[in-house]
């Protein structure tokens, strides 16, 4: 995948065992920030988009735009053009604002088109 | 009494729906240092819980009071035109209470963490009515169990080893081999290998799948070819209908896969129908699988006091009820609320951005037993002490059985309910100032 190329993805955000045992701890603990602070990809669409953990990839949904690194979801978890992440302050920075009359914003299942941005140095 | 030892039996943990109250706590002065019975998040609930060190109310930042606190909070709600009180979801039933009392007096709207979670299911029971159990009734009869949209593994651990699946009860005395488990899902998660069933639907086929399933109860012919991009064959569907309209006792629980996806109560009213449809051939219900430990306690409390839910306007001195009008996203993400008080919640971490701009820029007053990004921005900000193992008090299962609390020892920050009628009676204080100005 070219920087700039964008392609098509639905994200679900949702609960995670690591989220819901960090954020006991804190909000602002370095397990929570990092639990929420990522997005998980299948491994297929890894491959394909060329794509390795710790990646940055801009996430782009109607209401903004976001960038995160991003990991492959465990084998299975996540079929090919899903995305998944962790409830947490970036998932929700990417919904709308819009509830359509219920009071809830779309927070699952939602359009956005993901791009790469640069590949980071792992330690 | 720094190092005095006692364990506390019975103890309530309220991290989540489940509200397990069979946790035993070993408490080591002011430190939990056992936590039997609870699973992973129950335990870090619990051994994460500190007493504390920061000042117990905070005005613009600076350390303050409670009584300056209460009194300049009190103003910024009488002042407001349209004030608006938000959260409640972790906090007990008692401060819940108090909390809508003050939303009575100033005339605010009062909307509560479920209108960002269950609140759509809370607009299908309207529309098509609750079809409900206790969870006591699925752990002695269920012998079909489905779980649609939602991960228990992660985020109810002991639903299935103490209500749901695994327990041996009156009509299922051989517990998990007495039951079916079926997981509906969009993401093959971590509750799907512990499932006798996983169905994987396509995302926001939800409502599709349903409808088809409740057209295939009724006895409809069903098309291969109208079960196009859902995910699931024909034979899969007949399968589980079979199997629906065959057991003794089955129950549906679904998770907010049904409430945040696009058509939300719509998917759940589909669920809602299908568990009624099914009441002409067997025992059916569907019940909603709720999030923050006491969030139906809040659904209970505001309905006993306005007659609805959550998303309540009282600005009119009668209790008005619009979800999209009244609710909290939406009042603040079109700039409408000129003032806000939030409980136990953290709209500044979990809202969207055009909502967090606009209560970020009014003032607000924040309760909260940690610090928040709320907290943080708020006009006035009080820590207060945990429900549950500072605080005594009353919280709801997600079953709406109500569940007394236990606490493990005090913390020296109030309780949400202490500052809340503190709250109350400044409010009504300057409210009789203003109505004697005026006259």
């Amino acid at each position: 995948m070219n920087k700039n190329q964008e392609e098509l993805f639905i994200l679900i955000s949702g609960r995670s065992t690591r989220q819901g045992t960090s954020m006991n701890e804190s909000k602002f603990s370095k397990e929570y920030l990092e639990e929420t602070g990522v997005i998980q990809i299948c491994p297929e669409d890894m491959t394909r988009l060329g794509l390795t953990a710790g990646d940055l990839v801009c996430i782009r949904s109607e209401q903004r735009s976001i960038e995160i690194p991003c990991v492959a979801a465990k084998e299975k978890e996540l079929p090919s053009g899903l995305l998944f992440m962790a409830y947490g302050d970036w998932s929700s920075r990417l919904m709308g604002s819009d509830t359509h009359g219920t009071g809830m914003p779309n927070s699952k299942g939602t359009d956005v088109y993901l791009s790469k941005v640069c590949a980071i140095k792992k330690d | 009494m720094q190092n005095e030892l006692k364990v506390v039996s019975n103890a309530t943990c309220t991290f989540c729906g489940c509200v397990c109250d069979d946790i035993e706590l070993t408490v080591e002065g002011n430190h939990i240092t056992k936590a039997k019975n609870a699973c992973v998040l129950g335990k870090a609930w619990f051994l994460n819980h500190q007493a504390g060190e920061g000042p117990v109310a905070r005005i613009r930042g600076k350390e303050a009071t409670v009584e300056e606190a209460v009194e300049e909070a009190a103003r910024i709600l009488v002042d407001a035109k349209f004030p608006i009180i938000y959260g409640l979801s972790d906090t007990t039933c008692e401060a819940q209470r108090v909390t809508v009392a003050i939303a009575d007096w100033v005339g605010a709207s009062i909307d509560t963490t479920t209108s960002v979670c269950h609140g759509p299911s809370g607009m299908a029971f309207q529309g098509v009515g609750e079809i409900t159990c206790s969870l006591g009734e699925v752990r002695n009869r269920a012998d079909l169990v489905i779980f649609w949209g939602s991960n228990p593994a992660e985020s109810h651990p002991r639903h299935w080893g103490r209500y749901s699946t695994m327990p041996k009860g009156l009509f299922v005395p051989n517990g998990r081999k007495d039951r079916t488990v079926v997981l509906v899902d969009v993401r093959r998660t971590k509750s799907a290998p512990a499932a006798d069933i996983f169905l994987q639907i396509k995302p926001r086929k939800d409502f599709e799948v349903l409808w088809m399933l409740r057209a295939l109860v009724k006895g409809l012919t069903i098309n291969e070819a109208d079960l196009i991009d859902t995910g699931v064959t024909l034979e899969q569907l007949q399968n589980l209908v079979d199997r629906m309209k065959a057991c003794k006792f089955g129950v549906l629980f679904f998770g907010m896969g049904l409430s945040m996806t696009r058509g939300k109560h719509l998917n759940v009213e589909a669920a809602l129908a299908l568990a009624r449809d099914l009441n002409a051939f067997t025992r059916f219900y569907a019940n909603p699988m709720r999030g923050h430990g006491n969030v139906t306690g809040a659904d209970n409390v505001v309905s006993w006091q306005t007659g609805y839910p959550f998303g309540v306007n009282l600005g009119r001195g009668y209790p008005r009820f619009n979800p999209g009008e009244f609710t909290t996203t939406d009042t603040l993400a079109r700039k409408e609320a000129d003032a806000a008080m939030i409980i136990a919640s953290d709209p500044m971490g979990n809202f969207s951005q055009a909502a967090r701009e606009h209560l970020a820029s009014i003032p607000y007053i924040a309760l909260d037993t940690k610090e928040t990004s709320t907290t943080r921005a708020a006009a006035v900000a009080f820590t207060t002490a945990t429900y549950g193992i500072n605080v005594p008090g009353t919280v709801y299962r997600m079953d709406d059985v109500p569940i007394p609390l236990r606490p493990a020892f005090e913390s020296p920050y109030p309780s949400d309910e202490k500052i809340l009628r503190a709250l109350e009676k400044k409010v009504l204080h300057l409210l009789q100032a203003k109505l004697q100005a005026s006259n």
